[in-house]
């Protein structure tokens, strides 16, 4: 199947985008790396060049030798951006604190998200760092790219910025590292009207949403991550641009429950992909992984003698719930058991695949600590069927969204509010009734905030009619 | 339209909202795609680790992708993304993805090709040694660092990230290349608390931590901050308004109620916590993010306090081998390092690691409670004869 994108694509061609000549993108020699000193002197930075592990001071000193090499007029910002930045660095390691200044209200006009300022606080000693702002672009869905988008980037980056660039950001966008405050709106401008383009978020907006590699590479996707990131990420352009929430608020899609995005850690809202029928089996597999023709955990083990794989040791008995047997030589499972943690299936791929009836449970309000300690996310909604254009699920977006702008406070995420209110309060305002499966057991004490339309009678008394009764 | 050149290229800054274009969103995906994953779309049928870094996923068509993973920095320049975009016309027809965990993946539709371009990529080092393109971070190893921006570009490190990541990879390289662990092991970094790098869920958590309370700049205070913001933005109610002596607006801290969260700082320039000397990094290990087996686990503080010993680290690389090779050498197949630890119960976990434990590993914040061992089941150590020869209750 194919996708169809909500707006058509321009297709680009890099030779017809290019800034730079082949030339000027080949302006420098081995030998000439090999002998380049950059012009600060850089000794604790430079030991970063030593041992296996790919050095960024090595490939910093690459783009700062060809931003040496190319002509004035081919460079908006000062050639000289690597170089300081690596001297400011070499600084921050003898002061043992960074050199960047507190923030800095930068932007682009009519987004409130998507551009950070950054100054340097030694801007005499590094003139080309004075201004090092960050922009966030909006990645494509699980980052697949071709090299014609990737060297326009580099281009329009090299050219109108540092060249210096995150692939990619925590939260999943391509970041472009340091330009000065003249050349953010012609960056965006560029991106826009030429690479068809846009940011994503920062501060308090919808964040860019991320999802795992899905149905691209993967056999377990219970989801088309993709498309609904896509189509998430673009129904909510608005939440994205223009601050409009009490603090953060991310989407995340796993396809499974291995969670390769870490939804459940980091989302404040996560989907997971599940499956509500039985786990498929291949019994002739089974045999193949018993008689050790298939490798378990698809060889994941391989660098280590761990002896023959043994089927009651590695996946019976390591079931979180019991619900697997041998009978009759038959891998048996009872799946109305099964809590889905993917165990066997990831170590018998080619015998266990995920059922059919496929969807995503949704849990809310994980965040890192601040402030009030890290959480995870709580699972809410056990099964939902998801298909384009998801419009139960954003009907439910919106009646979190709604709650949590009214009532979160500044800089609250949605787990603090969760927990503020209670999770009771929660489900009340989304509509939902509560299951067991929203704990881990049920509460230790029993106070229960009963309502008054809780209790037969409600609770408007006389201390007259109760003295009726009691004398004092 | 070609990328303009002009210094201010298609912007007019007399007329900023002419012909601005907004809200596009990201680019469609499925361009990006290789003709093999179009064609396979949902349709994949199993995968296989043919050896560390290097993958084959078979579809239900019979069609077969190869992948090479490839340990990648997140800082990144434009001649290393040009070097990747060579790689990729050369072997892959153009086409490459990067993971969450910043690796790049190199994706061929042939056995044959996957040999080419597995040499080619091994071939490639910079200058100075180091691999451009190191192969693995498959199975059951440790993969890539994903970390925060540090020194390099954030204004609230405790420490810097770039650097402890290259350190401690550089370490681990060869359990990067192996599959030689017990189950995977997920590393994070993040250089303060804010952890824009989330690694509270993680097998191993590095983590940068102030250990100094604010110092207030009470000459601007009052100029730069919205002061009840201030004091709200504190999570234990150490801040509350004050005056200087010649009569300005200004806030105190009482500095024992401190735990260097940093919050105050985010929200306001003039109290800054940063410090040579106090800043510090933390090692947290046993979280996961995986349902699989157990449920997701936090990490668990194991190392209050190791010096910011730029470059290199060198005591944080320690712990950090420390803890992989008792996990190597102990856990069983499949256990990730917090089910290994709850296993063996946490007072083995120190011993085996042989890392110190202090009073700065009980919580005494919220919820404390929940971390208290209230049974009488334990195992012993040299901590618990410690205890026990303290009390009087053996010689």
């Amino acid at each position: 199947m194919a996708f169809e994108p909500r707006e058509p694509q321009k297709e680009l061609k890099y030779d017809e985008l290019r800034i730079y000549t082949d030339e000027e993108l080949n302006n420098y020699t081995e030998e000439e790396l090999k002998d380049f000193k950059i012009k600060h002197d850089i000794p604790d930075v430079e030991e970063l060049e030593k041992g296996p592990w790919p050095s960024f001071v090595a490939d910093a000193k690459r783009e700062a030798l060809h931003r040496r090499k190319l002509a004035e007029d081919r460079m908006l910002i000062e050639r000289d951006v690597v170089e300081d930045l690596l001297g400011q660095l070499q600084v921050s390691f003898d002061d043992g604190e960074t050199h960047w200044k507190h923030g800095g209200i930068v932007g682009v006009f009519g987004y409130g998200g998507g551009v950070i300022g950054r100054y340097s606080d030694l801007q005499e000693k590094f003139p080309s760092i004075a201004h090092f702002h960050t922009l966030r672009v909006n990645q494509p869905a699980s980052k697949f790219y071709s090299t014609d988008y990737l060297r326009c980037i580099c281009d329009l980056w090299e050219y109108r910025g540092s060249g210096l660039m995150n692939m990619h950001g925590s939260t999943g966008d391509i970041i472009f590292l340091g330009t000065f405050t003249e050349q953010l709106e012609p960056i965006f401008y560029e991106l826009g009207h030429v690479l068809q383009q846009d940011l994503g978020g920062s501060g308090s907006n919808l964040r860019t949403p991320s999802c795992c590699i899905g149905r691209a590479r993967c056999e377990w996707a219970c989801f088309d991550t993709q498309d609904m990131c896509y189509e998430l990420t673009h129904y909510y352009q608005d939440e994205l641009h223009r601050p409009a929430f009490p603090y953060k608020f991310k989407f995340k899609f796993d396809g499974c429950p291995n969670c390769c995005v870490a939804s459940i850690a980091r989302a404040d809202m996560s989907f997971i992909g599940t499956w509500r029928d039985e786990i498929r089996i291949d019994q002739e597999a089974v045999q193949a992984y018993i008689n050790g023709e298939i490798q378990p955990n698809a060889g994941a083990h391989a660098g280590k003698d761990w002896g023959k794989f043994d089927i009651e040791k590695e996946v019976i008995n390591l079931c979180p719930t019991q619900c697997m047997w041998m009978e009759d030589g038959k891998l048996m499972i009872d799946n109305k058991e099964c809590t889905r943690c993917m165990h066997c299936i990831n170590v018998m791929p080619r015998a266990l695949r995920p059922g059919v009836d496929t969807g995503v449970s949704i849990l809310f309000g994980a965040k890192a600590p601040i402030l009030e300690g890290a959480q995870m996310s709580l699972l809410t909604v056990p099964f939902m069927k998801v298909e384009h254009p998801y419009d139960n699920v954003k009907e439910l977006i919106e009646k979190v969204w709604d709650w949590w702008m009214e009532e979160g406070k500044n800089r609250e995420r949605l787990g603090e509010l969760i927990q503020r209110w209670g999770v009771p309060k929660f489900l009340e305002v989304i509509g939902l009734p509560p299951m067991p499966q929203m704990v881990k057991e049920p509460r230790s004490n029993p106070y229960i905030f009963w309502k008054e339309e809780d209790v037969p009678g409600g609770w408007k008394r006389t201390i007259e009619d109760y003295r009726k009764r009691h004398v004092r | 339209m070609a990328l303009s050149t002009e210094r201010l290229g298609l912007y007019n800054p007399d007329k900023p909202m002419e012909n601005r274009l907004t809200d596009l969103g990201p680019r469609h995906f499925w361009q990006y795609f290789p003709p093999i994953i179009q064609k396979n779309y949902g349709k994949w049928k199993y995968h296989e680790i043919l050896e560390p870094g290097i993958l084959v996923h078979v579809s239900e068509t019979g069609d077969e992708v190869f992948t090479i993973r490839c340990g990648g920095c997140r800082f990144m320049t434009v001649e290393h993304v040009r070097e990747i975009c060579e790689i990729a016309d050369k072997h892959c027809d153009g086409y490459v993805r990067f993971t969450t965990r910043n690796n790049i993946e190199f994706m061929v539709d042939s056995k044959d090709k996957m040999e080419a371009l597995k040499k080619d990529l091994m071939s490639r080092k910079h200058v100075s040694g180091s691999y451009k393109f190191p192969i693995g971070g498959t199975g059951a190893g440790v993969t890539n660092i994903v970390h925060t921006q540090g020194y390099l570009h954030c204004h609230t490190p405790a420490t810097d990230a770039s650097s402890m990541v290259k350190a401690v990879l550089d370490d681990l390289f060869d359990y990067f290349q192996g599959m030689t662990l017990p189950a995977q092991v997920r590393i994070s970094m993040a250089c303060c608390l804010n952890m824009c790098g989330a690694v509270h869920c993680s097998d191993i958590a590095l983590l940068g931590y102030h250990r100094k309370p604010p110092v207030v700049d009470h000459e601007v205070l009052d100029a730069v901050c919205e002061i009840p913001l201030v004091i709200a933005a504190c999570p234990t109610g150490a801040i509350s308004p004050s005056k200087t002596e010649d009569g300005k607006k200004t806030v105190k801290i009482k500095e024992e109620r401190c735990m260097f969260c940093g919050n105050c700082y985010t929200m306001c320039m003039a109290v800054p916590l940063s410090d040579k000397e106090g800043d510090c990094v933390t090692i947290m290990a046993g979280g996961k993010v995986s349902n699989r087996i157990h449920p997701p686990k936090f990490s668990k503080v194991v190392v209050p306090a190791l010096p910011n010993n730029f470059p290199r680290f060198p005591e944080v690389c320690d712990a950090v081998k420390k803890i992989v090779e008792a996990y190597a050498a102990d856990a069983k197949k499949y256990e990730r390092i917090g089910d290994w630890a709850e296993r063996i119960g946490w007072e083995k976990f120190f011993e085996k690691c042989g890392l110190p434990f202090s009073e700065h590993l009980i919580d005494d914040y919220r919820l404390a409670y929940d971390t208290y061992r209230t049974s009488t089941q334990f195992k012993y150590t040299d901590a618990a004869w410690e205890v026990s020869k303290a009390a009087g209750g053996i010689d």
